[in-house]
């Protein structure tokens, strides 16, 4: 181009270079259900925007991949809208870029007119009591890792050779953690859970779970739909304590219509006799779930030679409103795993980017970053690490909505940036192997073969170099 | 249509669907051998031939068969459809154009397709399964009248019917809940 303009005066060349409006290119970092219906609200609303999503594994799709549980593959069929909106020509994917490391947001912020943060939580929080680095104490998230095969977490190796496990928390993930746990091993085999795993979950000693929450019945978290899977499952026994529901069972009328449904459900399980239809599923059952109330951790015990944990250690609490207050009084619960299921953190991506890290959230207001005209976030980097999908959902499609409005406000905004053949150029001089979409989908179609060898939807693949070698060939 | 109603309930994957149809298509074509008096049924058997969110596609076929239904879109714009008996609302939005998605593809397992339902028509819907109401529980700006659109198939008793999409609202929780401190 420059050389066919050498030969033109100065100022006639500066009219001509800018007769041309350049597409606004968009970076959206992370891949996940806040990336992809993100993009989506960028391709309706606006007719040339280009959208390049960027992911720091291999493979797309985020928490639907990593995070949506293995007997729970209907909540997956969004990933067919995914697929979709990965087909319109203005998508790009690049996977196997981690932003931080291998190019930095302020490299995206000179190339792309706006960049949205759309990378999630990927830490956990902290009790912060004695014992929590003990051998048999882990994350709920690392545990859900494992069996949906996240890279790297294959070696997580949790001890499976106990009786009794407590599970810290009582929201769906925690919930979702304990069916794992307490759902027979057939059910388990023709998932698309991860083969290492599943033999682990064969070898299983695991007889009861305990879901532990530091205040009542009306202050869970987990959902009814997951709440009756539990009461439902095979060869499995719901233990509710009596005490804490027969006040509750008084109160009724007084409880939201959200929270009716589901405090019924635990009522009815608590202190009325089983229907006919589970009475003798209850009886027979080999596994029991319980739901404990009241308690919070206060340490966790080793075990006499100290290669595990042995016990929890618990404050006993009282309700006052909504709020927990120590008693004072204490409690212990034998067991040999403990997963700490209490909530996600977000962290910045490097030290220059936004982020508040009291509420470990991107400052904003709806979507966009406060401060930085083209800096927008979605989903729970956002808001923080609360919701359902359809909550995600919502909220992608709100910085959607702005960034759109913000585009269609300064047209010619894309001129000022160099565009995203300077990132593609900084990730080629560092030997960063770009995944495409196509790439993926070749990978995706190795799990789908090797998955249907054993009956299951998919095996997959959870180490990077072997992801990245189907991927180019 | 009764083939339809009893089927599209079902959890069924693209895979599931295409296995069927092929399945109906081998035995509508053994059907085809058969006396005329067969025809009806054949005819039938065909249409039930189709991927979810086919049917919907198709313009009603006669009068009797027109139920209107109006939209009520986020921005608050009335958009009249004219539907027919069999329709599944959330197919029926996808024909028009109407912003209600389904995550899920109508399989019970979301709330993407959360609509509320005019209050002279809620009795007119069936009952709605434990597992919608159970997911109905998670959407965000839950109302008495709320009902997950792919659940609903149109029948002539809902003539008129209107339903209104939800506001994106801020600072939502699954329950309308503002969090406190704890």
């Amino acid at each position: 181009m420059m050389s066919r303009f050498s030969s033109v005066p100065f100022p006639l060349r500066r009219s001509l270079a800018t007769t041309v409006v350049r597409n606004p290119q968009i970076a959206i970092i992370g891949s996940g259900p806040a990336g992809f219906y993100t993009a989506q609200q960028i391709f309706k609303g606006h007719e040339t925007a280009e959208v390049d999503v960027y992911e720091r594994l291999p493979v797309p799709f985020g928490l639907v991949r990593f995070g949506i549980a293995p007997d729970h593959p209907d909540v997956k069929n969004c990933i067919s809208t995914f697929n979709q909106i990965a087909k319109n020509r203005r998508f790009r994917f690049f996977g196997n870029v981690n932003i931080g490391t291998d190019v930095n947001v302020e490299e995206l912020r000179k190339a792309y007119s706006a960049v949205v943060f759309a990378y999630g939580a990927a830490d956990d929080k902290l009790l912060g009591i004695p014992g929590e680095d003990l051998k048999g104490v882990y994350s709920a998230r690392s545990f859900v890792a494992w069996y949906n095969g996240l890279p790297g977490l294959e070696t997580l190796n949790p001890n499976l050779d106990t009786d009794s496990v407590v599970v810290l928390g009582q929201g769906n993930v925690a919930i979702d953690v304990a069916r794992i746990l307490l759902t027979p091993v057939d059910i388990l085999r023709t998932t698309d859970i991860t083969e290492h795993s599943l033999a682990s979950l064969c070898k299983s000693r695991v007889k009861r779970v305990h879901v532990v929450g530091r205040r009542g019945p009306l202050q869970v978290s987990f959902t009814p739909a997951e709440l009756r899977e539990m009461v439902k499952l095979p060869d499995c026994r719901p233990v509710f304590s009596k005490t804490n529901f027969e006040e509750i069972r008084q109160m009724s009328q007084e409880i939201p219509r959200t929270r009716k449904r589901l405090t019924e459900l635990m009522v009815k399980t608590a202190l009325d006799e089983p229907a006919p239809e589970d009475s003798a599923r209850w009886t027979n059952a080999r596994k029991e779930f319980h739901l404990n109330f009241l308690r919070s951790p206060s340490k966790f015990l080793p075990n006499s030679d100290s290669s595990g944990v042995k016990a929890v250690q618990f404050h006993i609490n009282r309700l006052e409103g909504d709020r927990a207050i120590s008693t004072g009084q204490t409690e212990e619960l034998q067991c040999g795993l403990v997963l700490r299921s209490i909530g996600y953190r977000s962290r910045p991506l490097d030290e220059q980017m936004p982020f508040d890290s009291a509420t470990g959230v991107v400052p904003n207001k709806l979507g966009r970053v406060t401060g930085c005209a083209d800096l927008y976030c979605s989903g729970w980097v956002k808001r923080g690490p609360i919701g359902v999908l359809a909550t995600t959902m919502n909220d992608a499609f709100e910085t959607g909505k702005y960034v759109v409005e913000d585009l269609l406000s300064k047209p010619s905004i894309q001129d000022q940036k160099c565009g995203r053949d300077a990132v593609i150029d900084i990730l080629r001089q560092k030997g960063v192997a770009v995944v495409s979409f196509e790439d993926w989908e070749k990978i995706d179609a190795t799990e789908k073969k090797h998955g249907k060898e054993k009956g299951k939807p998919r095996e997959k693949i959870f180490i990077i170099p072997e992801m990245l070698s189907i991927a180019k060939n | 249509m009764n083939f339809l109603k009893r089927f599209r309930p079902l959890i069924l994957s693209n895979y599931l669907i295409s296995t069927l149809r092929l399945t109906l298509c081998q035995r509508s074509v053994f059907v085809n051998n058969s006396r005329p008096s067969q025809l009806r049924v054949r005819h039938l058997r065909i249409q039930s031939c189709l991927l979810a969110g086919e049917y919907e596609y198709q313009d009603p076929k006669s009068p009797e068969e027109i139920v209107n239904v109006v939209f009520i879109d986020k921005a608050g714009r009335r958009i009249p459809i004219k539907g027919k008996i069999g329709d599944n609302i959330l197919y029926l939005a996808h024909r028009h154009g109407i912003e209600l998605e389904g995550a899920c593809e109508a399989s019970l397992a979301c709330s993407t397709c959360h609509v509320y339902v005019h209050q002279d028509y809620t009795d007119r819907l069936t009952e709605p399964q434990e597992k919608e109401e159970d997911l109905l529980d998670m959407a965000p700006g839950l109302k008495q009248n709320s009902r997950l659109g792919c659940q609903i198939t149109l029948t002539k008793d809902m003539e008129g019917i209107e339903l209104t999409l939800p506001q994106i609202t801020r600072n939502f929780y699954v329950d309308g809940h503002t969090p406190q401190p704890h």
